[in-house]
């Protein structure tokens, strides 16, 4: 049997595939620029924190206290220069405020003693005190001025050592996260807003062009005075539409995925895309062509509603916003909803659903449920598009 | 003679906005742009509908290309009602107006062959069409330039051929040779005289007078929606000239209906 649907795919396809440029700005660009982008945030995250790790920062100091201990945690993180005088001592502040040193650090002249003292006799004002002086509008000099002071309170505590926590020892690992788990959790939370706004950036290029700009430009009725049915039409265009939509979802997931080691830093040494099984991946893969589809039918429907492209892409921008903030419910909340109806809602079980896969909390049922319900919307809005194409109002509306 | 298209009673209400109430001066929240219009055209014959801007001409035409439905009558076109069998109807006709533009982005090559595929003609049969109607409209060296890239006048010469790739029996022209130059115009006339020799019915609608002695058997005049005369050519003619009385017609009805 003869289809239309088929037909008016094959034309959609052509029709974006035929430009290059569209093609080009609207599949392989999301992805180059995702990933440049979290590289260059990922880069620039780490280098902000990180001083020149082969370089130890040079540390004045004023009466160095004899203590081995001390000297030698000192020395572990910076480049000890010692200072003699007031005078040297000025000048270094003076160093520090033109940030031409980091960090000077001035010990009462009894430290050593002092410390020892069993503090519950002697009042708090005879605590010795430690001067740090540094400038935190100079990232080094901050940094310099953070290591210090942990420096000094580790120190501190091991005077009075009264327990541990957490001693290191080899072949005792404290966080018992899995991998997986760690994996799971910021996947969980970030990449299901992540993935909907994707989606709904490669509709809403692709929709608005196809329907509003069809209208716009007078080729719908066109297409509407052959004996094609309406409803292949709608549906040609619809299939043709998620299609390229997918593709520029999947372009963004894939530079997210890729950069997204660079902008955790170290603390993705773990995060991996294979701890996922094959069932998790089938049922995302549902999810999203199921969501796409939603997306596309809704998108479209705007279009068809709207009189040209750039009106279509202002109804859009509100719809982008809810879906933003039904993604960011990922974030929050502990994992994926337990209610069952919540799974009927659009956009929300969709959400929702990928918070389940991602966090290995996978329930067929409620996913099913999303699958089946975004489809069923699908229809729907497939229906309604029918209808439109059937109206003319509609078609010319000008 | 067989009667291919009957129009009975067509009637046709457009909503108007408040702006358009107030630009037309009046009151009404609807306008009757096709009021119990009937016609009917045979079977080999050119039927032109002559009327000024605004006659209903064009929602005429849309109503039997099923593009609009009427509020009430019917039009039965080669055995097929536009209300029940539109499908049907537009697998037998052929509707061209400057409404109904191609893809910019096409070549006119990609568009023959997308809209065969929609019409379902096999493919042998489309590339015979396609040589036949790119030859007779001078199409060939323009079959790979993109539509955009094409002048006005071939631009029009692309959608007629291309709304014949069913090689229908009815063929419905809204202002076949409006926007274009006198040679390309030409053009266009001698392909319809061609089309009725080869037993096509072609409905043409048009406010030039000329186009109408040129090319029609029959003619129908609309006035404000309504067909007020409706005869062969030389009958309504009454051995005037079309435009003389034409006006004549137009004084008389405007005069009855005390507009």
């Amino acid at each position: 049997m003869y289809n239309a649907i088929i037909t008016i795919f094959k034309k959609e396809i052509a029709r974006f595939f035929g430009d290059k440029r569209t093609a080009f700005s609207t599949i392989l660009l999301p992805g180059i620029m995702i990933f440049v982008m979290y590289s260059f945030m990922g880069d620039a995250l780490s280098n902000q924190f990180s001083v020149d790790e082969d370089e130890k920062t040079v540390c004045y100091v004023q009466n160095l206290p004899a203590d081995d201990t001390l000297q030698g945690m000192l020395q572990s993180g910076f480049t000890v220069k010692e200072l003699s005088s007031e005078k040297d001592l000025e000048k270094t502040k003076e160093d520090i405020i033109n940030k031409e040193a980091d960090l000077c650090v001035v010990f009462p002249e009894n430290f050593e003693k002092d410390v020892h003292i069993d503090r519950s006799l002697v009042s708090a004002d005879n605590t010795p005190e430690v001067q740090i002086f540094y400038n935190s509008s100079e990232t080094a000099s901050s940094a310099a001025f953070q290591t210090m002071t942990a420096l000094l309170d580790e120190f501190e505590s091991l005077l009075a050592n009264s327990f541990d926590v957490n001693r290191q020892k080899d072949g005792v690992t404290f966080d018992l996260a899995s991998d997986e788990d760690s994996a799971a959790s910021v996947f969980a939370s970030m990449l299901p807003m992540l993935l909907l706004m994707f989606l709904f950036s490669g509709t809403v290029a692709v929709a608005p062009e196809s329907i509003a700009g069809e209208k716009e430009r007078g080729t719908i009725a066109t297409l509407l005075v052959t004996p094609a049915k309406r409803g292949q039409i709608a549906l040609g265009k619809i299939l043709a539409l998620s299609f390229i939509a997918l593709l520029s979802g999947a372009s963004s997931t894939i530079g997210t995925i890729i950069s997204m080691p660079k902008l955790m830093g170290s603390a993705s040494d773990n995060l991996s895309g294979s701890v996922y099984s094959v069932t998790d991946y089938l049922l995302l893969a549902l999810v999203i062509l199921s969501t796409v589809l939603l997306l596309v039918t809704a998108v479209s429907l705007i279009s068809a509603f709207s009189k040209s492209i750039k009106e279509a892409q202002t109804y859009c921008s509100p719809l982008i916003i809810v879906a933003a903030l039904v993604g960011i419910t990922a974030m929050f909340g502990d994992g994926a909803s337990t209610n069952t109806v919540h799974y009927i809602i659009p956009l929300y079980n969709s959400v929702q659903s990928m918070v389940q896969i991602f966090s290995f909390e996978a329930v067929q049922t409620p996913i099913l449920l999303t699958v089946l319900s975004n489809i069923l919307y699908s229809l729907i809005g497939a229906f309604g598009l029918t209808k439109m194409f059937q109206s003319e109002h509609i078609i010319f509306s000008k | 003679m067989k009667e291919l298209i009957q129009a009975n009673h067509l009637s046709k209400t457009f909503k108007l906005s408040a702006k358009q109430q107030k630009i037309e001066g009046t009151k009404e929240k609807t306008k009757t742009a096709v009021n119990d219009l009937s016609f009917t055209a045979y079977e080999g014959e050119i039927f032109g509908l002559l009327g000024p801007n605004g006659a209903g001409k064009t929602t005429t035409l849309r109503m039997l290309s099923t593009l609009i439905r009427p509020d009430s009558g019917d039009a039965i076109i080669d055995g097929s009602s536009i209300l029940n069998n539109a499908e049907d109807v537009r697998s037998k006709i052929a509707f061209l107006t400057t409404d109904l533009k191609l893809e910019d982005f096409f070549t006119p090559n990609y568009l023959f062959d997308f809209f065969s595929e929609l019409h379902q003609i096999p493919k042998e049969m489309t590339a015979e069409r396609k040589k036949m109607l790119f030859g007779i409209f001078g199409i060939d060296k323009f079959a790979e330039v993109k539509v955009a890239n094409l002048s006005t006048g071939m631009k029009q010469k692309v959608s007629l051929a291309i709304s014949l790739v069913h090689w229908p029996n009815v063929i419905i022209f809204d202002e076949p040779t409006n926007g274009l130059d006198v040679l390309t115009a030409k053009v266009v006339t001698d392909f319809l005289l061609d089309l009725k020799k080869q037993g096509k019915t072609v409905i043409v609608s048009t406010h030039i007078f000329s186009l109408i002695e040129k090319v029609c058997d029959r003619v129908g005049v609309v006035v404000d929606g309504h067909m007020i005369v409706c005869d062969t050519l030389e009958a309504v003619k009454n051995g005037l000239s079309l435009e003389d009385r034409f006006f004549e017609i137009y004084k008389e009805s405007v005069g009855d209906r005390d507009v």
